[in-house]
């Protein structure tokens, strides 16, 4: 052998080695793909069943981990998701009893801790939300769930893949609430001898992702459920890294330096800096309404005239030019892609019109008293957006007073009502109608004045609520359905509200990031996420 | 010496007790609800009313208190409304957090502010001692949270050197600071936190230095032919008890204050905890921070006057 062919018989060898060493390292044949998202929250949502945290602990972690009776389908984004068969196939309310839905169960279903899902486990799961006695009972699931719970009576198994749900009244809008109730493994709980301190170890759902591991406060990793039940749903990536992160100026620097791939909510300001980056933004009309809801009991917004007249003193324009493509104009309730949206009075900006209606109402200047929060769930920039607000309300003749305050202390008044903050004539909170009985009737219905719901001003007309009462009882769903967008019209023609604004709904994510679409809700499904090496 | 100790230590106590009484008044002083952020914004009056007997927030506040001190004193801080986990195992994981990025700063802080501010007491009124008194005035005057802000732009988005938030994918759980791969994330906080404490203790060492090297005993030293580097010696000796208090106070304040920092770094710390638990109304989280801070404050206080003793014999405390 010639020292040339050696060497070259070398290289060859050493690359044979080289090539079969890279196809059989389990690192570099299949590299586990990773999606690190960071939230806007200070912390990881609760998983241990009902999450925490508002619909941000549904988003990431609550319809993550486990599935509801029904879900919602967030696979489009031209159109507002509608309810789809989840952990039940198929669901009626009983001809002959108004009160009992008939529930039929997806069979085969399998908790990750590889329990079948069962009637008996359905109906201990709606039993530990709603009745004290039941074990595996957490007094902070069931004061989570308590707007959705309130209605519901019990559930009772029938039969080998059925269960029969009785509420406290007639009410057509419950397949809505069900999305809500999210099933757990009673066989897990069990095992951590009915502690969730314990069961937080090895929590057990049913959803496309499975819980890994959580370092408290800092980072909770789900790994892709490869048995899920739902094919088309199996997550296209590994691992998904929820990182809470509330500051939005390190969200979007963790961004930029490749330290996540997924941001929420990124500042206005931000956004050309994250284009320039190439990173992709999102956005797409949701529900999600940005107002003051006003107290309808005392002067001066007692008064109509005075509540029009702060709805034409708004220039919505200006307040979405402020939010940089994060927000558009906000007319009514609804935004105008809501299939209950229907055609209600808009109010345009018009200052003149509304000077004249204050003198009208003889309230001028009119001075008012809005509370309102730094920041806070939803209240996307509280501070240049109310800023902008007021001086356009100043503009026609209002004399506006700010009562800032952090968002724990509005979201206590927004609990308590107008009848026990009298001084406060307006709040600033932003409200999520995604679904019609909290999200529409609860602002204007008699039974849901605050603080027995969300009717924070005490809005009411007998029209509205006789509507109100007879949707809840009508199951047909076109039928009841046009109940609430008249709901919906007849509610912006009395103005309990100034209308303001919608979010938007802003992301930001890595180039490599594909195959997000984002739904028009606060929910988004995160399972057809590829991530690019 | 060990008296001093013992006499200090008992002072703690009711210092303790005066914190707690205030900070446990205090957060039921603020406006909001400690449940609050349990309930959604539509439960009933019914349910609210539940919630607080099941929290034992419908007794009276001096029932609560006591109840609360007779906890604490068997060193059970009560559970978080929160997360429902202990409020002492959530403490102690984040000051240790704390503790570690605050220490980084404040020897970072001292090491280079007490050179560069003996080196100004040495060049009183020379463009040496106002370059040093530029920037101990811009240490104490520019946000720390703002150039945190900007170390993130410059090393994180702009050059990639470093990382902007967070503890590594590991989490604090994972972390070491014997591991570069880790300790590159406490490197922006720290740098951050000793901006101040930069600021303050180059001032005191100016000061302190400059007052010594007035004194006569100084002009004796040198008349007796001394070496300027032995009579720095003796300087420098002197004028540390002062600098050392200093030092103290500020790593009191950093263990306590460092809200702001940790939240743009998404450090997981006392200060990160206990904003969040304010923003919430964790009542028992709120609480035991307080408490824990301020008894680390008063241990740290008393640290410092037991080193200043060790450090200058003129000192007699005992």
């Amino acid at each position: 052998m010639t020292k040339h062919t050696f060497g070259r018989n070398l290289i060859r060898w050493g690359a044979a080695v080289a090539l079969a060493s890279t196809m059989l390292s389990p690192g570099a044949a299949s590299a586990e793909t990773v999606l690190r998202v960071a939230m806007t929250l200070g912390d990881i949502p609760a998983w241990t069943g009902q999450p925490d945290q508002g619909y941000e602990g549904y988003r990431f972690v609550g319809f993550n981990l486990h599935d509801g009776l029904i879900n919602w389908d967030l696979s489009k984004s031209d159109r507002e998701p509608a309810l789809r068969p989840g952990l039940a196939t198929k669901w009626e309310v009983d001809p002959a009893n108004h009160k009992r839905w008939i529930i039929t169960l997806r069979e085969g279903v399998k908790f990750h801790d590889g329990s079948d899902l069962t009637p008996e486990v359905v109906a201990w799961n709606f039993a530990r939300l709603t009745d004290k006695t039941t074990q595996g009972f957490d007094p902070a699931q069931f004061a989570r769930m308590r707007t959705r719970a309130s209605n519901i009576d019990h559930v009772e198994p029938l039969g080998a893949n059925q269960v029969a749900l009785f509420t406290k009244a007639p009410d057509s809008f419950t397949p809505f609430s069900l999305t809500n109730f999210l099933m757990i493994s009673k066989k897990a709980l069990e095992k951590a001898n009915w502690d969730y301190a314990a069961y937080a170890k090895a929590p057990a759902g049913t959803g496309p992702y499975k819980f890994d591991k959580v370092v408290p406060h800092e980072r909770l990793e789900l790994v892709r459920n490869e048995n899920y039940w739902d094919k088309d749903r199996i997550p296209k990536h590994d691992r998904l890294v929820l990182v809470p992160m509330p500051e939005a100026t390190t969200r979007t620097a963790a961004l930029l330096s490749g330290q996540v791939d997924f941001i929420e909510a990124p500042s206005p300001d931000t956004i050309p800096r994250l284009q320039s980056a190439g990173m992709t933004i999102v956005t797409n009309t949701y529900p999600h309404n940005w107002t003051y809801q006003v107290n309808m009991i005392d002067p001066p917004f007692n008064d109509i005239k005075v509540r029009q007249a702060a709805n034409y003193a708004v220039n919505r324009e200006d307040v979405a030019a402020l939010l940089n493509g994060t927000g558009e104009p906000g007319y009514a309730m609804l935004p105008p892609s809501s299939r209950y949206f229907g055609h209600p009075v808009k109010y345009d900006f018009d200052p003149e019109k509304a000077t004249a209606l204050l003198k009208e109402a003889k309230c001028f200047p009119c001075e008012i008293n809005v509370a309102m929060s730094t920041a806070g769930s939803g209240q996307m920039q509280p501070l240049a957006m109310n800023e902008l607000v007021k001086s356009q309300l100043e503009a026609v003749g209002f004399k506006v007073n700010f009562n800032v305050m952090d968002w724990s202390a509005l979201h206590d008044i927004s609990l308590k009502g107008r009848e026990a903050f009298p001084d406060i004539d307006a709040i600033n909170v932003s409200r999520a109608p995604m679904e019609p009985y909290n999200g529409i009737l609860g602002f204007v219905m008699k039974n849901r004045f605050a603080p027995n719901g969300p009717n924070w001003g005490w809005f009411s007309t007998d029209e509205i609520d006789a509507l109100g009462a007879k949707a809840m009882e009508t199951f047909d769903e076109p039928q009841r359905d046009a109940m609430v967008t008249k709901i919906h019209e007849l509610t912006v023609a009395q103005a309990p509200m100034v209308y303001i604004a919608h979010d938007l709904n802003p992301r930001a994510m890595s180039p490599k990031v594909k195959g997000f679409v984002q739904a028009q809700s606060w929910f988004q499904d995160l399972t057809p996420i590829v991530v690019e090496p | 010496m060990w008296l001093y100790a013992l006499r200090r230590i008992l002072y703690a106590v009711p210092i303790a007790l005066g914190v707690s009484i205030i900070c446990f008044g205090l957060v039921f002083l603020a406006p909001g609800d400690p449940l609050g952020s349990l309930l959604p914004p539509d439960a009933s009056q019914a349910d609210i009313e539940y919630l607080r007997g099941v929290y034992g927030f419908d007794r009276p506040l001096p029932v609560q208190y006591f109840d609360w001190l007779m906890r604490v004193v068997s060193g059970d801080l009560g559970n978080s409304i929160q997360s429902g986990r202990p409020v002492l195992t959530e403490i102690s994981h984040a000051l240790m957090n704390t503790v570690l990025v605050s220490f980084g700063a404040v020897a970072v802080a001292f090491s280079i502010a007490f050179v560069l501010g003996t080196i100004a007491a040495y060049h009183l009124g020379t463009w040496v001692d106002r370059t040093v008194t530029g920037l101990s005035i811009a240490g104490v005057s520019v946000p720390n949270y703002w150039f945190g802000v900007v170390l993130v732009i410059i090393f994180a988005v702009e050059f990639n050197l470093l990382p902007a938030m967070g503890m590594g994918s590991g989490g604090s759980e994972n972390f070491s600071i014997f591991e570069w791969e880790q300790l590159k994330y406490a490197i922006l906080p720290i740098a951050t936190m000793s901006l101040v404490p930069l600021g303050v203790i180059m001032r005191n060492t100016r000061s302190a230095v400059a007052d010594v090297l007035s004194q006569d005993f100084v002009q004796a030293l040198r008349a007796k032919g001394l070496g300027e580097w032995a009579v720095a010696r003796h300087t420098i000796r002197n004028a540390l008890p002062q600098v050392l208090a200093v030092m103290g106070l500020q790593f009191g304040y950093l263990v306590g204050g460092s809200i702001l920092v940790e939240t743009i770094f998404n450090w997981p710390g006392t200060g990160f905890l206990l904003g969040k638990a304010i923003l919430t109304r964790d009542v028992p989280v709120v609480q035991g921070v307080v408490l824990v801070l301020a008894i680390c404050f008063v241990i740290t206080n008393l640290c410092v006057d037991l080193i200043q003793t060790a450090v200058d014999p003129r000192i007699k405390r005992g």
